[in-house]
């Protein structure tokens, strides 16, 4: 072979990869979405489907990030809690993608956790959730206890002058929680255990009657009394239903929800309710130029004038801006760059201030306590007065107190012992 | 004394002392810097500057103050003009201008700047306009303003109660205005005589001066409270008991009208439809769609969907037996699995074409709210109704079944299939009738229940195991025994709740049908004769 063509070979050679690099860098940005269409938990999570997809439409008729333009994923788990596992081993393994938004429960993200680490893959968890969790893969932008309950007990106390406390949930592990931490809080603030009630219920349960007259007698007994509500889903439905046909309303005994937003008001005439609160991060009715635009576009990507948005649309909104400038700031969309580099970033959130990624993988964001209106919506009635950041493991609760998390090098650890100085290795077990 | 009683005493004296209320204006100015000082004040100064409103003595201020109660006084972030809200649906809201009264058409929500309101500033202004209420010409709003009043009076209306209550000509508003005044009086004075008007009172505000009144340091006082209270708790005792009697009642009629349609297809006929709660769930789909369709008129519509949702629910179970369940006749297992099926696609189909959402059913006024028969006990409505239903719905089953010919020919059929067809009975035909009429009946439950639980592609799945527990429970293909055994479980349900909790109580219903299934396989009513044996 003469050394001519040698060259040639060469040059070809050369170009070719030159231009398979070029059609690398223009390779779309694979976003997973994992939310249930189908199933008892589609009522809440199809709806974050579409923000994410409209979130993506958006950035792409910004042109992407890096040159490249997103493409998004979406599976369906089904409501089905292994299922949640299995999909996200497809969308990490099978379509190779670079981040995914998804899960709503803690146990449905508890049986993701373990995939997103073998896999080492990116998951942003858009719902509230009782914390004791710090995982190196997983970004938490929905409200810890700290972030939610524990504020919204304080306005109780302090503002309403509530002594006597009602803590009523559904019966898994988000609102037993909770409900623990609250009660240690309320216990080191000096309310006795006579002044506590807790009840627990099933999922979906429809009969308040009993419940509810129980309540009413409870808080009859002279001292200004409030509800503590970590009821989930609809189950929230019949239960205000059946306060407002007992007569009791938010003047005598208020509700406190924990779980109860714009969406699962639009399911119910809220005229009965009207004073009965509840504790978020984000509200619809926030008077703000950036909230009004994302309603603006919601209603028009939606195509319905009576769309409502929500606290965990807000967290998918925070988190996906994050993700877009992490992905900026490291230049690549190499997952441990990513995590390096998400730390510490910075995006506006829809109510008028700033969120940060902190080294715990949790976010900072303002507490809002809303009294509903007749039209559905909630009026701000307080609300802290800067950003509180999310505590991932709780100060209230024994095994958990002394341990702190921080990503950061040198220290990479989701479950720090301060006391003892060790680390506790996997991200959901607290160290002893 | 703290600030904010000393403002309110300022304040229920004021609005007593000026009878011109009706009639003055204050000067759009004045008014203008009093809203602005409204819309600018802390909460805790809004409480002074309600109170300068309602002492404005302008005819205007009751407006201002109920719109600002109802969260709907606000101002033009634009030309910083008051508004009062009329429609506050959607991105655009309905205006008109709290001065003038002039309508201002739709303004889009980012202009508009709510006034903010909390609790504590809406029971002040509850109690200020009740005030108000106490000289309205209506009796009710007399009653409830007068209501309201108890444990909020202060020594300034102490004063002026008596007056009152001389010219009150109604004995409902005589007596909670002397209520009002004798909660005061122990509760400020100490007064023994007092005690004696609260003594049957079963108000909380009444219970609550008489238990600190126990506490107090002169003995005959702190002993008559303590007399008072021993007869109010036995009055309550009874009451309570009551109360949990009629839970129980409602959640049984609930059980007995899931588990009716039930007993007809599985008692009667014999088959096992997994899908009968998506029937249920089809009525209340119906019950939602006849409100689409008469829009402002929800108690029509309710009434209405009672023939639509039976229809409705009938042809989707005649459908099921025609493609499903005919071709499966005699293989039970294969049966459930199939109608198994059948649930999960009516539940995917509702998700696909309507929405994966929770649909709002609107309860019409004559059925929301409760009868107060007494302060301790009041029966909500709607659950009344749902009685009623269930107990009109069991009437009418009985009558099909006893007095027409179908009833005849469907229990000729079942007790004996082949006998009934060499009798010239067309055993399909009553099977296709026998099917549509139990799907019928499970759509009139789906009708009741969006009156009380969620209408949502779940709704089924939630009463599908609870109907099967009936009808085993009260003995299949009885249909008293049904009606028994869903009111007895609802009522022992609710028993049990209050101090075993819901989850508890739900188990210990299970484990007492095991155990009762164990003694009496055939349940409450066993059917007896040869066609029992089949």
């Amino acid at each position: 072979m003469s050394l001519k063509k040698h060259v040639k070979l060469g040059l070809s050679a050369l170009a070719l990869s030159v231009s398979l690099h070029t059609v690398a860098a223009e390779d779309p940005i694979k976003v997973g979405i994992l939310h249930s269409l189908s199933g008892t938990m589609a009522i809440s999570e199809s709806t974050l489907k579409d923000t994410m997809l409209m979130l993506i439409e958006q950035q792409n008729a910004k042109g992407g990030v890096l040159g490249r333009k997103l493409e998004p994923v979406v599976v369906d788990p089904a409501s089905n809690w292994p299922l949640f596992a299995e999909k996200a081993r497809e969308l990490l393994a099978k379509d190779k993608v670079d981040v995914i938004f998804g899960n709503w429960t803690s146990v449905s993200r508890k049986s993701v956790l373990p995939v997103v680490e073998e896999l080492n893959g990116l998951l942003f968890y858009p719902v509230q959730y009782e914390g004791e969790e710090s995982s190196e893969n997983v970004f938490y932008t929905g409200a810890a206890p700290n972030q939610q309950a524990i504020p919204a007990v304080d306005y109780l106390m302090n503002e309403v002058g509530v002594e006597r406390w009602v803590l009523a949930g559904t019966d898994y592990v988000y609102p037993r929680t909770t409900n623990k931490i609250l009660e240690t809080y309320l216990k080191a603030k000096g309310v006795s255990s006579d002044d506590i009630m807790i009840n627990y219920t099933p999922f979906g349960h429809s009969n308040w009657q009993s419940i509810v007259a129980d309540i009413k007698k409870f808080g009859s007994a002279g001292k200004k009394t409030a509800v503590v509500s970590t009821i989930n889903g609809d189950a929230n439905v019949p239960f205000y239903r059946e306060l407002a046909n007992q007569g009791i309303d938010a003047a005598d005994i208020p509700v406190v929800a924990f779980s109860v937003g714009e969406q699962e008001l639009s399911g119910i005439d809220t005229a009965p309710l009207v004073g009965h609160l509840a504790a978020w991060n984000y509200f619809m009715s926030v008077d703000n130029d950036a909230n009004y635009d994302f309603i603006d576009a919601w209603v028009a990507y939606t195509g319905k004038e009576d769309a409502v948005t929500n606290d965990p649309m807000e967290a998918h909104y925070i988190g996906f801006n994050m993700y877009i400038e992490a992905v900026k700031k490291a230049g690549t969309t190499d997952v441990d760059a990513v995590k390096d580099a998400i730390i510490g970033v910075t995006v506006p959130n829809l109510t008028g201030g700033y969120a940060t990624m902190m080294p715990n993988h949790h976010i900072t964001k303002p507490v809002l306590i809303g009294e509903i209106q007749d039209n559905g919506q909630f009026s701000v009635v307080w609300e802290t007065p800067s950003t509180v950041v999310g505590d991932a493991w709780s100060d209230y609760l024994p095994g958990s107190k002394d341990l702190i998390s921080d990503w950061r090098k040198p220290l990479k650890c989701g479950n720090f012992n301060v006391v003892t100085g060790t680390c506790g290795g996997k991200s959901d077990v607290a160290a002893n | 004394m703290s600030i904010a009683r000393w403002l309110r005493r300022l304040i229920l004296a004021c609005l007593l002392l000026v009878p011109a209320l009706a009639t003055a204006q204050v000067a759009d100015a004045d008014a203008q810097q009093l809203l602005t000082a409204l819309a600018e004040s802390s909460f805790a100064g809004k409480k002074a500057v309600i109170g300068r409103i309602a002492g404005s003595g302008d005819e205007r201020a009751r407006r201002w103050l109920e719109a600002f109660a109802d969260n709907k006084l606000a101002r033009l972030e634009s030309s910083g003009r008051f508004v009062i809200v009329l429609s506050n649906r959607g991105r655009n809201w309905t205006l008109a201008d709290a001065l003038t009264g002039e309508p201002l058409g739709e303004v889009s929500r980012r202009d508009v700047d709510t006034i903010r309101i909390n609790n504590s500033l809406r029971n002040e202004l509850t109690s200020v306009l009740s005030v108000l209420d106490l000289k309205s010409p209506d009796p009710a709003s007399r009653l409830a303003a007068a209501r309201a009043l108890r444990g909020k009076v202060d020594e300034g209306l102490a004063e002026r109660l008596p007056g009152l209550m001389a010219d009150e000509s109604a004995p409902a508003v005589h007596q909670a205005l002397e209520e009002a005044l004798a909660i005061y009086r122990v509760a400020e004075q100490g007064d023994v005589q007092a005690v004696a008007t609260l003594s049957g009172s079963l108000n909380s505000e009444a219970r609550a001066a008489l238990r600190n009144a126990t506490a107090s340091d002169d003995p005959v006082l702190a002993q008559a409270a303590t007399r008072a209270l021993e007869r109010i708790e036995q009055k309550l005792k009874l009451n309570r008991a009551a109360e949990t009697l009629y839970f129980g009642l409602s959640l049984g009629s609930v059980l007995v009208l899931a588990a009716i349609g039930l007993a007809i297809t599985f008692g009667v006929m014999g088959v096992i439809n997994m899908a009968h709660g998506e029937l249920i769930m089809l009525g209340a789909y119906t019950t939602w769609g006849m409100q689409q369709l008469l829009p402002g008129q929800p108690g029509l519509a309710l009434i209405l969907a009672i023939p639509a949702g039976f229809l409705v629910a009938a042809l989707a179970g005649i459908a099921i037996e025609r493609t499903v369940i005919q071709h499966l006749k005699g293989r039970p297992l294969e049966t459930l699995l199939a109608t198994f099926g059948v649930s999960l696609i009516l539940q995917q189909l509702v998700r696909t074409v309507i929405s994966p959402l929770n649909r709002t059913v609107v309860t019409p006024d004559w059925m929301s709210g409760s009868v107060m028969i007494n302060e301790a006990l009041s029966l909500t409505l709607n659950r009344m109704v749902v009685i009623g239903f269930a107990l009109v719905v069991f009437a009418g089953l009985m009558l099909i079944m006893r007095r027409t010919r179908l009833g005849l020919e469907v229990r000729a059929v079942t007790q004996n299939r082949a006998m009934a067809r060499a009798m010239g009975i067309r055993a399909t035909r009553v099977d296709i009738l026998t099917f549509g009429l139990g799907s019928g009946v499970a759509g009139l439950a789906g009708v009741a229940l969006s009156q009380i639980t969620n209408v949502g592609p779940n709704l089924g799945q939630s009463y599908i195991i609870d109907s099967f527990m009936v009808v085993v429970f009260g003995g299949v293909g009885n249909l008293w025994g049904t009606l028994l055994a869903g009111l007895s479980l609802g009522t022992i349900n609710q028993l049990l709740e209050p101090w075993a909790g819901a989850v508890l109580a739900k188990i210990l219903v299970l484990v007492f049908i095991i155990l009762f299934i164990q003694k009496r396989p055939r349940g409450l009513f066993p059917q007896k004769g040869r066609a029992a044996e089949g």
